[in-house]
């Protein structure tokens, strides 16, 4: 990678090492800011020298990510921020250099819920609280119902973002719209902005409020829950980070979920895994936004559901 | 009344006799005590369980509520047109009546902020909104005007009152004694000099002009935590205006509902007189046709295209679940009304306080139907949710929550009226035009 046989922009060479750097440091447990801040350099840079010199004793710690590594005890230090702060930090920040893309394409959905049974369970969520809900359309009287999952469309233009009084729910660089739980006030000026339906409330303690009362709060993965706070899909922001699909797109058993990186033009199927060219995609199926009449640049799209793989059938759920 | 024999004495006497404590008002006040203190509890119940005691859910977000908060707001912005716009214009009528309209405007606008606090789900973090606040948010904008029209029509109370409690605090038995340290470091040294006349005046004088512009705005950007939204029945561009003119109309009722009983208890039928009803009843016709006009344009311009969410939202008010709350306010709560009120018996102190009562109930209910029937139709279908999920029905708790404000509100009231003259003293004595006014 180092050697320059092939000429190869800068950019190209930098990225790789970034990421070392990255889990060099997430296995050793000491995270710092990120490379983006000097003192994260200097920080870096003293590990790196305590490393080559070595005490020759070592300690057995636990990670974050429940990790048994064994550390120089000279390379134990504090921590410069407590890791809420990081996941806070992080988390509003967002993935830099990405725009997260969903594409749902409606002809190949017959209704089988995995994907909001995954979600659910990922986000501690109650049966009748959803981040992703597939609803039963038809357009018109004589067209043909179909199943649309339907969530957060991470609008480019939020209006979600634009009424919140205290900048609890805000638009990332990667293009997702999280919710911050801890900032949250509970007004649901929100709820009454969205179009689209997409923003839940904890309206009473959320589900198994006191078994993960002690759990870290994840901005990223809203969780725990708050009671009388937003709740919204994430675009499973905390799989993103670590390059996975989002749970609703890999849960998905029928293939009609698609994922990716706009800026990379590639979205990757949930259930074949195959990654096709997202501008294709679009352009050979007539791909489409919700309401972009409204002006709020939604980044899920959907593809028309003709040629349906299954036909339809009326869901019998209890809850309705 | 005979104006030739009128004395300050007489004036004084006859405006400051209620002010002392009597049985009638510990027992109403006990009363609203208690009842406040049912309504607090039920509010200790939501802060402990979360807003989902109240009935509001996913889809309907804001029920009574926001409701509540409008209707308050609306019933706050009479002070303005009363001292405001027909102080200003000259009406030397109105006198009598300003300091009704302050006190309604004080105690509701006073009220309205807290109002908002019961339908927040995380009261705790109040503060929140000024550590954190976004100036791009109307939540921001609200808080704002709010509280600039809330001091703003605080100092139109109190700055009147100078004088009054001046030449009240030196006469002997007028006051009861415990009173008088209060209204003589109240009345900041007032005794009736040109140059503080002078510096009163102006002072008023600046504040009215002021109040205008501050009235428009709250109910304005009220009307905007709606309008800003894409939604079916709250799209709208004349929600601004749509909002003054029917808080005009609930705040005048407002107005003559308080004259009725202030003249009546404590005795003021020489300063409120059938004159003051008749005019206030022609107000009221005055600012429910221009809130009529307002309706025709919310309604039928939408309903005139009959775009897909337009239609639903109509269907619903006009012929839907909706439609025996919708008539019964229009017809029963403006037009009808409107109709009477063209009748001089109508405007008699009675017939009108009776038509008052019925607009300012019609008044609180036309906020929930502005508030509530848009958020049953979003743009997306409702589906997979429980069914109170999508049927709103407010809960025993709510309620309680709901009218704990409005006992605040009557509390306030009593208590300004109770121990302060509720009609000004100075300036009734000087439109009177008694030369001799000194305390004594």
């Amino acid at each position: 990678m180092e050697e320059n046989h092939k000429p190869e922009p800068e950019k190209a060479t930098e990225k790789p090492k970034a990421s070392n750097r990255r889990d060099f440091l997430k296995n050793l447990g000491l995270v710092g800011v990120g490379a983006a801040t000097g003192a994260a350099a200097l920080y870096s840079g003293h590990i790196f020298e305590a490393k080559k010199e070595g005490s020759g004793q070592s300690k057995i710690l636990l990670t974050q990510d429940n990790k048994l590594v064994s550390v120089d005890s000279l390379e134990i230090k504090a921590l410069e921020k407590p890791p809420a702060e990081l996941l806070q930090s992080e988390g509003r920040e967002g993935i830099s250099g990405r725009r997260w893309v969903m594409v749902i394409d409606l002809s190949k959905c017959r209704n089988a819920r995995q994907c909001i049974h995954a979600c659910q369970e990922a986000h501690e969520l109650r049966p009748e609280q959803y981040h992703m809900n597939t609803l039963q359309m038809q357009d018109n009287p004589d067209a043909a119902p179909y199943h649309m999952p339907k969530n957060c469309q991470h609008c480019d233009n939020p209006p979600c973002v634009a009424v919140c009084p205290v900048d609890a729910t805000y638009k990332r660089q990667d293009g997702i719209v999280l919710i911050d739980n801890e900032r949250c006030i509970g007004c649901r000026f929100c709820m009454a902005a969205c179009p689209y339906s997409a923003r839940i409330f904890n309206w009473l303690e959320p589900k198994d409020a006191e078994k993960y009362q002690d759990q870290l709060y994840n901005v990223e993965l809203n969780v725990p829950q708050k009671l009388g706070t937003i709740s919204k899909c994430l675009f499973s922001a905390d799989h993103c980070r670590e390059g996975k699909l989002p749970y609703c797109v890999s849960a998905c058993p029928n293939g009609v979920y698609y994922f990716g990186d706009e800026n990379e033009d590639a979205v990757t199927n949930g259930t074949t895994k195959e990654t096709v060219r997202f501008s294709k995609l679009l352009r050979d199926n007539g791909g489409y936004q919700l309401m972009p009449e409204l002006g709020t640049k939604p980044r899920v799209y959907y593809l028309p559901p003709k040629n349906r793989l299954f036909p339809f059938e009326k869901p019998k759920d209890e809850l309705i | 009344m005979d104006d030739r024999n009128l004395t300050f004495d007489k004036i004084s006497n006859d405006l400051a006799h209620h002010i002392r404590i009597n049985k009638g008002f510990l027992i109403w006040m006990g009363f609203l005590t208690v009842a406040l203190l049912v309504c607090l509890y039920a509010y200790i119940i939501q802060l402990r369980s979360g807003l989902g005691v109240a009935g509001i859910r996913d889809y309907v977000s804001w029920g009574l509520y926001i409701s509540n908060f409008v209707f308050f707001v609306a019933a706050s912005l009479v002070g303005m047109l009363i001292s405001g716009v027909l102080g200003l214009i000259g009406m030397k009528w109105v006198t009598p009546l300003t300091r009704f309209a302050e006190t309604i405007a004080v105690a509701f606008a006073a009220v309205a902020g807290l109002v908002i606090v019961s339908d927040m789900g995380r009261p705790d973090r109040l503060a929140y909104v000024f550590l954190y606040g976004r100036f791009q948010s109307p939540i921001l904008w609200d808080v704002t005007v709010v509280t600039t029209y809330f001091t703003l029509s605080l100092l139109l109370l109190f700055l009147p009152l100078i004088p009054d409690m001046a030449l009240l605090y030196k006469k002997e038995k007028v006051i009861p004694a415990w009173l008088k340290p209060v209204y003589r470091i109240l009345s900041l040294n007032w005794s009736n000099q040109p140059a503080q006349n002078k510096i009163i005046h102006r002072s008023i004088r600046i504040l009215l002009i002021l109040l205008i512009p501050a009235a428009l705005s709250i109910h304005t950007v009220t009307s905007w935590l709606f309008a800003f939204t894409s939604r079916a029945g709250w799209d709208s561009s004349i929600f601004g205006p749509y909002f003054v003119t029917g808080a005009f109309v609930a705040g005048s009722a407002a107005v003559i509902i308080a004259m009725y009983f202030y003249r009546n208890n404590y005795k003021l039928r020489d300063y409120i007189t059938d004159l003051h009803f008749n005019n206030m009843g022609k107000v009221l016709v005055l600012v429910s046709l221009v809130y009529l006009y307002f309706n025709i344009n919310e309604f039928l311009v939408p309903g005139y295209k009959l775009k897909r969410g337009d239609a639903i939202h109509l269907y619903e008010l006009l012929a839907g679940h909706h439609a025996f709350l919708f008539w019964t306010i229009q017809l029963g709560g403006l037009v009808i009304p409107c109709l009477l009120m063209l009748f001089r018996r109508f405007r008699r102190p009675l017939p009108l306080t009776l038509i008052s009562v019925v607009v300012l109930i019609a008044a609180w209910f036309k906020r929930y139907i502005i508030v509530v029937p848009t958020q049953e139709h979003p743009f997306l279908p409702i589906q997979h949710v429980p069914h109170n999920f999508i049927h709103y029905s407010p809960t025993l708790t709510e309620s309680l929550i709901t009218i704990g404000p409005m006992i605040l509100v009557l509390m306030i009231i009593t208590l300004i009226s109770k121990f302060f003259p509720v009609i000004p003293l100075y300036e009734t004595a000087v439109e009177k035009g008694i030369e001799n006014i000194h305390p004594d």
